[in-house]
């Protein structure tokens, strides 16, 4: 009896996929391959499709999504890869070198960052941050260099992975720490024997034998970062802009929607019949990435169960 | 997820106490960098996380205005007629709890089931990953599955249909059940951990005293892992109250409460908002554009967040008071 319960979850998990993907077809199959390439601009597609006429046979699908892929690709990476140098070395801080009192204000610390909802991070980022970013860090200058193509307001892929950044990190920090925490002691202390003093002995022994945490960490985290949608749409500027690399610095001051944010804001024009099934597509990329990285993220956690870690 | 520094090991370093000669001025370069580093990453995250409480505190208090809590919205252009958010509040608490009363008692079975029985061990291994794919679905996704779900026919009593034969399929059912998903994989954590810790000697004394697998799970494992339940809840409760995806497109993005019939279940099958769409919809984002409303409500959810996560902290020291099991 508890068996099927917990099959249920099996089942639901099929049934998502199976769901979401008959829903999402039609964009797909229209599109083919150039679903995924870099065409018109996006926001104006969505238009065509929202007003598409009624006729099923007259449905207009047309749409290349690259910017919104190459969105949540940018953001999504950029708040990883900071984040999971900031929080090993925040885990290691909280292992070894943080004196107990500061070890106690650490805990409810990262429980509260972990705990503080999107919504409130997003709130944060687009009155405070944002407006600061546009007035001081974005020169006049700047921002006219690019106005034919894009309007620089402050809402940027920077400030988006900053706060991206500040919302993983508890997560990639949590795993991290129980992991260097389930290190036998014994061979550190072998380390420390051998005359390693601590840096080196956290660095070369424990870190090492952490890393299928770190890359858990990591995994998870990518999962977490891509499903973001409220924090994004509200601080990352959403405009369907793909930002350029080439233009230097002014790359990191260019407004983005990734996939996620994308969805959240039109959800509304849902009822249109080929709009919604265009958004079942975004949520059709969005679902088969996060359960390929939670699947990732299930393997890479193994082999710490030798240690005895649960995470 | 967020049992981090739990069970904190006395007293630092690898060579016991405090090596007397070991202090980082003696050591190369490179290390001494290293060392900072992880200073300066741990100090970096106190001062972030209170410089979003602080914030948070002196924003919340700046606008307090406890006429907010109990006035229900209204639209109006003009914002200060535009009422305070006690619908939101009352669809944060409602949703919250429909949520975790569908979650918990799923995610005990669940985590029941995964460690007393787990058979067939493939089986048993095949849930545990998607355990972990549901937590790793992002919320968003969740609720536009949801809307595919409940817009169904079949399902048409658990919201209301709209003219012609349109099922609606938005209401305080649908989302919690969605949000019901966020919770489940806490829950089965949390209660999976309780479990495991309780050592095999509890279960061989009740099998020993005649009792069923069943009769043990009920009478005296169940009642063991009580605070690992508890924590699990608390902490779904908190992630679901401070979901803001499921509830735009799930809730029907009414800002009153507005009852789905006219019988017991029409508050159920009805459509409202949460603190967090409140928050959304009153932020230069949304369409509201009353960021004072928004500063005030984030501080009150800011606040119930807390409140939540002191209660898990709370729950997992009266863990310890159990020493039966140890």
């Amino acid at each position: 009896m508890l068996g099927a319960v917990a099959c249920l979850v099996l089942v639901l998990i099929a049934g998502m996929v199976i769901f979401v993907f008959a829903k999402a077809w039609p964009s797909f199959a229209h599109n083919g391959l150039s679903w995924f390439t870099s065409g018109a601009d996006v926001d104006l597609q969505l238009e065509d499709i929202l007003n598409s006429p009624a006729n099923p046979s007259e449905y207009v699908y047309k749409l290349n999504a690259w910017p919104l892929l190459w969105g949540t690709f940018v953001v999504t990476a950029g708040a990883v890869a900071i984040g999971i140098v900031f929080s090993l070395f925040a885990a290691i801080f909280i292992v070894e070198f943080a004196p107990p009192r500061l070890n106690h204000v650490l805990e409810p610390v990262v429980r509260l960052l972990a705990a503080v909802p999107s919504v409130i991070y997003g709130l944060i980022g687009i009155l405070v941050i944002v407006p600061w970013v546009g007035e001081h860090l974005i020169s006049l200058e700047r921002k006219e260099s690019v106005i034919q193509v894009v309007q620089l307001d402050g809402a940027c892929i920077m400030v988006g992975i900053a706060v991206l950044t500040v919302m993983i990190t508890p997560i990639m920090i949590a795993i991290v720490v129980d992991a260097l925490r389930a290190v036998p002691r014994s061979w550190m202390e072998g380390a420390a024997a051998l005359g390693a003093n601590r840096w080196r002995v956290m660095w070369t022994v424990a870190v090492r034998t952490a890393r299928p945490a770190v890359i858990a960490a990591a995994v998870l985290a990518t999962a977490r970062a891509l499903g973001e949608a409220i924090m994004l749409s509200m601080v990352a500027g959403s405009a369907s802009f793909a930002p350029n690399p080439i233009d230097g610095i002014t790359f990191l001051f260019e407004p983005t929607r990734p996939l996620a944010s994308a969805l959240v804001e039109n959800v509304e024009g849902i009822s249109v019949v080929p709009f919604g099934q265009t958004l079942y597509a975004f949520a059709a990329i969005l679902l088969i990435s996060s359960v390929f990285l939670s699947l990732a993220g299930y393997v890479a956690k193994q082999p710490l169960r030798k240690y005895g870690v649960r995470p | 997820m967020t049992s981090t520094a739990a069970g904190q090991t006395p007293a630092g370093g690898p060579g016991g106490a405090s090596p007397p000669i070991d202090s980082p001025s003696s050591w190369p370069l490179v290390d001494r960098a290293g060392y900072y580093a992880a200073w300066v990453a741990g100090l970096a995250l106190i001062a972030i996380a209170g410089s979003i409480l602080v914030y948070m505190a002196v924003k919340g208090a700046q606008y307090f205005d406890l006429g907010l809590l109990t006035e229900s919205p209204t639209a109006d252009l003009d914002q200060s007629k535009a009422g305070g958010f006690k619908d939101p509040l009352i669809g944060t608490a409602l949703l919250t709890v429909m949520a975790v009363a569908i979650a918990a008692p799923l995610g005990v079975a669940i985590a029941v089931w995964l460690t007393e029985y787990g058979r067939p061990a493939g089986l048993a291994r095949a849930v545990e990953s998607g355990i972990e794919v549901v937590a790793g679905t992002p919320s968003i996704v969740l609720a536009i599955f949801g809307l595919l779900v409940f817009q169904n026919q079949l399902l048409a009593p658990f919201s209301f249909e709209a003219e012609g034969d349109a099922v609606f399929g938005r209401s305080f059912i649908a989302a919690a059940c969605m949000m019901s998903l966020i919770a489940l994989p806490l829950v089965v954590g949390a209660t999976r951990e309780a479990l495991n810790a309780i050592p095999g000697h509890v279960r061989e004394a009740s099998y020993a005293l005649g009792k069923t697998k069943a009769a043990t799970i009920r009478r005296v494992l169940l009642p063991a892992v009580r605070p690992g339940i508890g924590t699990g809840t608390a902490l779904g409760m908190g992630r679901v109250a401070g979901d803001t995806a499921i509830v735009i497109v799930l809730l029907g993005g009414t800002l009153q409460i507005t009852r789905g019939s006219d019988d017991v279940f029409g508050l159920f099958r009805g459509t409202g908002s949460t603190l967090t769409s409140y928050v959304y919809l009153n932020s230069p984002a949304g369409e509201g554009q009353a960021p004072e409303k928004a500063y005030f409500a984030a501080f009150v959810l800011l606040l119930v967040v807390v409140a939540l996560n002191f209660a898990v902290t709370r729950i997992a020291r009266g863990r310890k008071e159990a020493a039966w099991t140890r």
